[in-house]
């Protein structure tokens, strides 16, 4: 079939409209070049955010746990992710400024200008204040360097090509919080932004979005069988004392403990405040029912 | 047709003798847990200020964890009872790949709960180091070989 003349420069129109709407964003250098990172808060929301978690190598343990080698596999619908060495060495981040380095955190833009894939919670960590990046960026820097190679993750066609990835940030990647700040910014920035809580509490669609009208209101387990729980409030019972305590010492209720993922979840808040675990438990208590 | 019979009529009995087996060792180790999260409820229910302290009644719960260690976990977990294999476990298959690395998590239990056995009658303020060090240990074991719900 041949194309009526006329909608030739309408697809053509549309064809760059579609590649400017999928190009990566970046962040505004202004905010960031006045800016000098303090690596004792660094250390802190580095604990928040749970950064080592995923990033250490598969089976380290303890103090191994600062190295950031990468290599820890993430299975999804889409394929399987790796998440990469981002210690400060020449195979890690040894060479990204902090520009590039908020570009990756807050747009999920590497240093090369290519899409980032959402295994990484860059979709969360776009609400982090510039300050709280750069101190992020400053406390990498004081850990140690591994030399491990990055895998490269193993995903299939269509969602190998990352410009794809544009068209998934316009319709899921969004800097709005999903709860009003209800008298405890600390509680939401914790839970919402760095924390990124949503990330596994919250059922994602087909596309793999978070379906934020079901926030926190539980999910299937990406790794395997069994669900991530609902922490709504037609299902969690517990108090906010409860939630805390859990956040603190890995015990439910039942004096059951934490197992999986969040093992390692629970041993991060057990390093931040009984305020910040406090604002938390306040955050998860305030949750509509789905 | 009566050897066939007979035959699976044996046949039946020994799978119902292995299932029943297996249902014992299940039970046990469903057990041995139960036991642990009751102590360690009350030493929690303490630590949290939601019960009185009570050190007579602490020394009793830190004993009874003690006791649970002790209990040799290779006669609870068989080969084939993983949770791809059976149901109403959540035992994950790679306990089995690491027996040993298993057995020694077991073995942390134990050095956590021997700690709590010689601090828990001294008073409230020094159940909830004891307990951290109880609850890592617990983590540490579910981290790697407990399945999620």
């Amino acid at each position: 079939m041949r194309w009526p003349r006329v909608l030739i420069p309408v697809a053509v129109i549309a064809a760059g409209a579609a590649w400017w709407l999928t190009a990566p964003g970046t962040v505004t250098a202004e905010h960031y070049e006045a800016l000098t990172g303090d690596a004792e808060h660094g250390q802190w929301l580095f604990t928040a955010a749970g950064c080592a978690s995923c990033h250490h190598a598969p089976e380290a343990k303890g103090e191994d746990r600062l190295v950031l080698a990468g290599g820890q596999a993430f299975a999804s619908d889409f394929g399987t992710f790796y998440a990469p060495n981002i210690s400060p060495s020449a195979s890690g981040l040894g060479s990204w400024s902090l520009l590039e380095f908020a570009n990756a955190v807050t747009q999920g833009v590497d240093d090369a200008g290519r899409h980032l894939y959402p295994a990484f919670p860059y979709t969360a960590y776009t609400k982090m204040a510039p300050q709280d990046v750069a101190d992020l960026y400053a406390y990498l820097q004081t850990l140690p360097a591994s030399d491990v190679a990055s895998k490269p993750h193993d995903v299939g066609f269509p969602f190998n090509i990352r410009r794809s990835l544009g068209g998934w940030k316009l319709l899921f990647f969004s800097d709005d919080y999903v709860m009003p700040e209800n008298g405890n910014a600390r509680g939401r920035y914790l839970v919402e932004t760095l924390a990124h809580c949503g990330e596994c509490h919250t059922p994602r669609n087909a596309l793999g979005g978070l379906d934020k009208s079901r926030w926190l209101a539980g999910a299937p387990n990406p790794n395997g069988k069994g669900t991530i729980p609902s922490l709504t409030p037609d299902k969690l019972d517990w108090s906010a004392a409860d939630v805390a305590y859990y956040l603190e010492t890995g015990f439910t209720p039942d004096f059951d403990s934490v197992g999986g993922h969040m093992a390692e979840v629970v041993d991060n808040f057990a390093k931040l405040s009984a305020k910040d675990r406090q604002a938390v438990a306040a955050y998860i208590k305030a949750l509509p029912a789905p | 047709m009566k050897t066939i019979v007979t035959a699976t009529a044996v046949l039946a009995m020994l799978a119902g003798s292995v299932l029943a087996e297996e249902n014992r060792q299940l039970e046990g180790r469903k057990g041995q847990f139960n036991i642990l999260a009751l102590n360690v409820g009350i030493l929690g229910g303490m630590a949290k200020g939601a019960m009185p302290y009570d050190a007579e009644a602490a020394q009793a719960a830190a004993d009874s964890i003690v006791g649970v260690s002790m209990v040799h976990q290779a006669t609870l977990f068989p080969e084939g009872s993983d949770s791809m294999s059976i149901d109403d476990t959540r035992a994950q298959p790679n306990i089995w790949d690491n027996f040993s690395d298993f057995e020694s998590k077991w073995a942390a239990l134990g050095d956590a709960a021997r700690n709590m056995q010689t601090v828990a009658a001294t008073g409230q303020e020094a159940i909830g180091p004891a307990l951290g060090q109880l609850g890592g240990a617990c983590k540490a074991c579910h981290d790697t070989y407990r399945a999620p719900e």
